[in-house]
């Protein structure tokens, strides 16, 4: 089938949304998604970021759909085309979504532990506004302890419930999900349950904000401090393949590794994620590669960097040079007077 | 005097029991399509009378039916929406509250119509007492050899169960029910596949409204084309209205489709003219989620034609002067109705019932609901009436499930056509401090405040 994405025609199979073919093309077409995750099934159509503008239908039905409608979830058409970042209606909806996430979700960016890998973070540099129109206060939670390794923080949640679906298809026993209706919604254990569930981990890597993050990396390290690593384990519960983040020798946290979109390319266990923290349990395997304008990359050891010669002492002694010269009495005419005019032309000596 | 088909039997001495109803002439349908009709024939005459869901969306019965999927060789489901939620609309609970069989059986005729052998009664929670009279009626017709194996020895089995929701205004949208019936929690499904490929666990399903179903017996007993011969145009047959609010009459009428709004609102057949005599300031025809009416649009359109009882009249023009028939719950304000405080109601409502699944609605309707109880309370500023119309317009058409646009078009109405009323909210915070602001003194009487201060 051949679908055509902001004037980008490409094949695809039959079953193909327009979310995962605009992926296939890549690039500034590709629509931003805080509730799909291509690893979890049932994800998708809950955060109205992907809304696209589908101007033509297919070749069999040109009309276009009425409603601005959720790729993640809408299927592909022989001759459909699709408007993306190209279109006014579609720019707007994103804003608008953005600016309702960021009405109850804490900027606390500088304290949490997502900043510098956070979806939303990355949709309000594109979508947000710089004036915030909420005034009224905002909504909070009282703190939960969900757990020995997961730490929920209620007021960044904005309901994805990517998690739940990991609860749903990862674990047995699930003890988690969600509460309450409307913006009451909360992520929560049953009857105060603890989630200590073998895969539960991998919760903390689905979740596009700070909501849930690791207890056992909490307030360690900013991640752009941080030199991620891929790395190996043999593994008897998960692949064991993961990316360690070291600060110095130390390995202070532990991920699954995730792809350009942010999603993690295999799940693994706790084991691996929290218990594994010796550098001498891994197999190093080298430097973990990131898009070029993420945060992460500030602190970027991957790349070939173009040498920088400094010349301290030369820099130093330029100054003083001038300096010098100033100071010395030798290149003064002893008859000049304050005003500039000579009283004798001759100069000293 | 209108024509009775929904509540011909209504005040018969006894009708909520089986021997009464059936004395009365109930379950023909049954007998009729079991022994004399297969089922596609009764599905052409319920396509041929025109009906259509009476639950709000006004979508042709009869097509919905035609799109169940009968070739995948699955079990297909009746379900019954009786999870009827919304402000201002009692209408399915009087049919269910005093002639329950009739549900009954036009549940019985409509599964066989489907080919459905397991049908559902889904009712909202705050409905415990009609819960029970269904069950009880069910349980008769059980007895009576109306429901089970092989009825009335026509080789078809039918088994009907009432299931009781938790409570939830959302449940009441077709894919939420469906999850919620499931027993999950009642979020929306995003569409397609629609129920009628991919409905109750994962099979074909018809999911209608209460009135819908209770319309069929009366259209196999007499025809399709009878039925359709009541109303006008699309508009075909009878509709119940639930009227309330500041008139004479209030309660459930059965009314002809095509009957025109002030025949309505003054004859003392129906609504019987404004309480005590007040002028008419507004009115919501069809339930809390559809646009409210200024008076000047409520009896005659844009184009001054007569406004009718009829889907299409009641949205003549769209929304800049037109609303909806919706689920006929006919909401009547007079002069000392305060529009903000209303629109205000109706945002809390839809912010506490909203599921949360989708941003513009989690977020959004909580945010008009604060914005306009600010407002109301004499803490309005200037910009957020235009804040206001921002926001609903984010919600509109992106949300899931429509919820979202019942959410705002309430709000988009009450700024269109009384703005006015939300400026002087605005500049006048001293006096609107007084809940019952507008009573003694009708907005009419202080609207040239806010003129003069325009000028």
């Amino acid at each position: 089938m051949k679908v055509t994405i902001d004037g980008q025609e490409i094949d695809v199979e039959p079953g193909t949304t327009i979310l995962q073919a605009a992926r296939m093309i890549g690039g500034e077409s590709v629509p931003p998604a805080m509730c799909y995750y291509s690893k979890l099934k049932g994800t998708g159509g809950k955060c109205r970021c992907c809304l696209v503008d589908v101007t033509k239908g297919s070749d069999n039905d040109p009309r276009p759909m009425p409603k601005l409608v959720a790729s993640c979830v809408t299927g592909c058409q022989d001759g459909m085309e699709v408007a993306s970042k190209k279109s006014e209606r579609v720019r707007e909806a994103r804003n608008a979504v953005t600016e309702f996430l960021l009405i109850n979700h804490p900027l606390d960016c500088p304290v949490c532990d997502q900043a510098g890998e956070c979806d939303l973070q990355n949709l309000s540099f594109e979508h947000g506004k710089l004036q915030q129109r909420f005034i009224e206060d905002k909504r909070t939670f009282e703190p939960e302890n969900i757990g020995p390794y997961i730490q929920l923080h209620m007021n960044r949640c904005i309901v994805c419930q990517r998690c739940v679906e990991v609860a749903d298809q990862l674990t047995d026993g699930r003890v988690h999900g969600v509460l309450n209706r409307g913006d009451h919604s909360q992520i929560s254990t049953c009857v105060s349950a603890a989630i200590d569930n073998e895969f539960s981990g991998n919760m903390i890597d689905v979740c596009p904000v700070g909501a849930l993050t690791d207890k056992t990396f909490r307030f360690k390290s900013r991640v752009w401090f941080n030199k991620p690593f891929n790395a190996h384990r043999d593994c008897d519960k998960c692949c064991g393949k993961t990316t360690v983040w070291m600060f110095g020798n130390e390995i202070q946290r532990v991920t699954a590794r995730k792809d350009e979109y942010h999603e993690v390319e295999e799940f693994i266990c706790n084991t691996c994620r929290f218990d594994k923290k010796e550098v001498s349990d891994w197999v190093i395997e080298g430097p973990r590669k990131f898009e070029k304008d993420s945060v992460i990359n500030q602190n970027n050891y991957t790349r070939k960097l173009d040498k920088v010669v400094i010349n301290t002492e030369k820099g130093i002694l330029e100054g003083r040079e001038i300096d010098r010269k100033k100071i010395s009495m030798a290149e003064i005419d002893y008859n000049e007077k304050i005003d500039g005019t000579n009283i004798n032309s001759k100069k000293n000596g | 005097m209108g024509r009775k088909i929904l509540l011909d039997k209504i005040n018969v001495p006894g009708i909520k029991t089986y021997e009464v109803y059936r004395k009365e002439g109930g379950y023909a349908s049954v007998e009729k399509a079991l022994k004399k009709m297969t089922p596609d024939e009764v599905v052409e005459e319920v396509k041929t009378s025109g009906l259509r869901g009476r639950g709000g969306a006004g979508f042709p019965a009869g097509m919905k039916w035609s799109f169940i999927d009968k070739k995948s060789g699955k079990p297909r489901h009746l379900v019954c929406n009786a999870d009827e939620s919304e402000p201002g609309t009692f209408k399915d609970r009087y049919l269910m509250e005093y002639i329950p069989h009739l549900l009954i059986e036009g549940m019985i005729t409509s599964s066989y119509a489907l080919g459905a052998n397991l049908s559902y009664i889904y009712i909202r929670g705050e409905y415990m007492w009609v819960y029970k009279i269904l069950e009880k009626a069910i349980a008769e017709a059980k007895t009576a050899g109306w429901l089970g194996k092989n009825i009335l020895g026509s080789g078809y089995d039918l088994e009907l169960y009432v299931q009781i929701g938790g409570g939830a205004y959302i449940c009441g949208e077709e894919t939420a029910l469906i999850e919620s019936l499931e027993g999950n929690r009642g979020n929306p499904r995003i569409k397609p596949p629609f129920p009628a490929v991919q409905g109750l666990w994962q099979n074909p399903t018809v999911v209608n409204n209460v009135e819908t179903i209770a319309a069929v017996p009366w259209i196999v007993n007499n025809s399709g084309a009878d039925y359709a011969a009541i109303g006008i145009g699309r508009s075909t047959g009878t509709k119940l209205i639930s009227a309330s609010g500041n008139i004479k009459n209030q309660g459930v009428f059965e009314i002809d489709l095509g009957l025109s709004v002030y025949e309505f609102m003054n004859s003392d057949e129906y609504c019987g003219g404004m309480q005590t005599n007040r002028p008419l300031k507004a009115l919501v025809p069809g339930g809390s989620s559809v646009p409210i009416l200024p008076a000047n649009l409520i009896y005659k359109t844009a184009n001054g034609e007569d406004r009718l009882m009829t889907y299409e009249s009641l949205s003549d023009g769209g929304f800049a002067t037109g609303s909806m028939l919706g689920s006929g719950g006919f909401i009547v304000y007079d002069d000392r109705a305060c529009i903000v405080r209303n629109t205000w109601n109706f945002a809390r409502f839809y912010h506490h019932e909203s599921c949360g699944q989708c941003t513009p609605c989690r977020e959004g309707t909580g945010w008009l609901e604060k914005v306009l109880w600010r407002i109301e309370n004499g803490q309005g500023r200037e910009e957020d009436i235009d804040l206001l119309w921002s926001i609903q317009s984010k919600i509109e058409g992106n949300t899931i499930c429509p919820l979202g646009d019942a959410a705002s078009w309430p709000v988009a109405a009450a700024i269109r056509h009384f703005r006015d009323e939300f400026e002087y909210h605005v500049r006048f915070p001293e006096k609107i401090k007084n809940r019952d602001h507008f009573v003694a003194e009708p907005f009419e009487k202080v609207k040239h405040l806010v003129a003069k201060q325009t000028v």
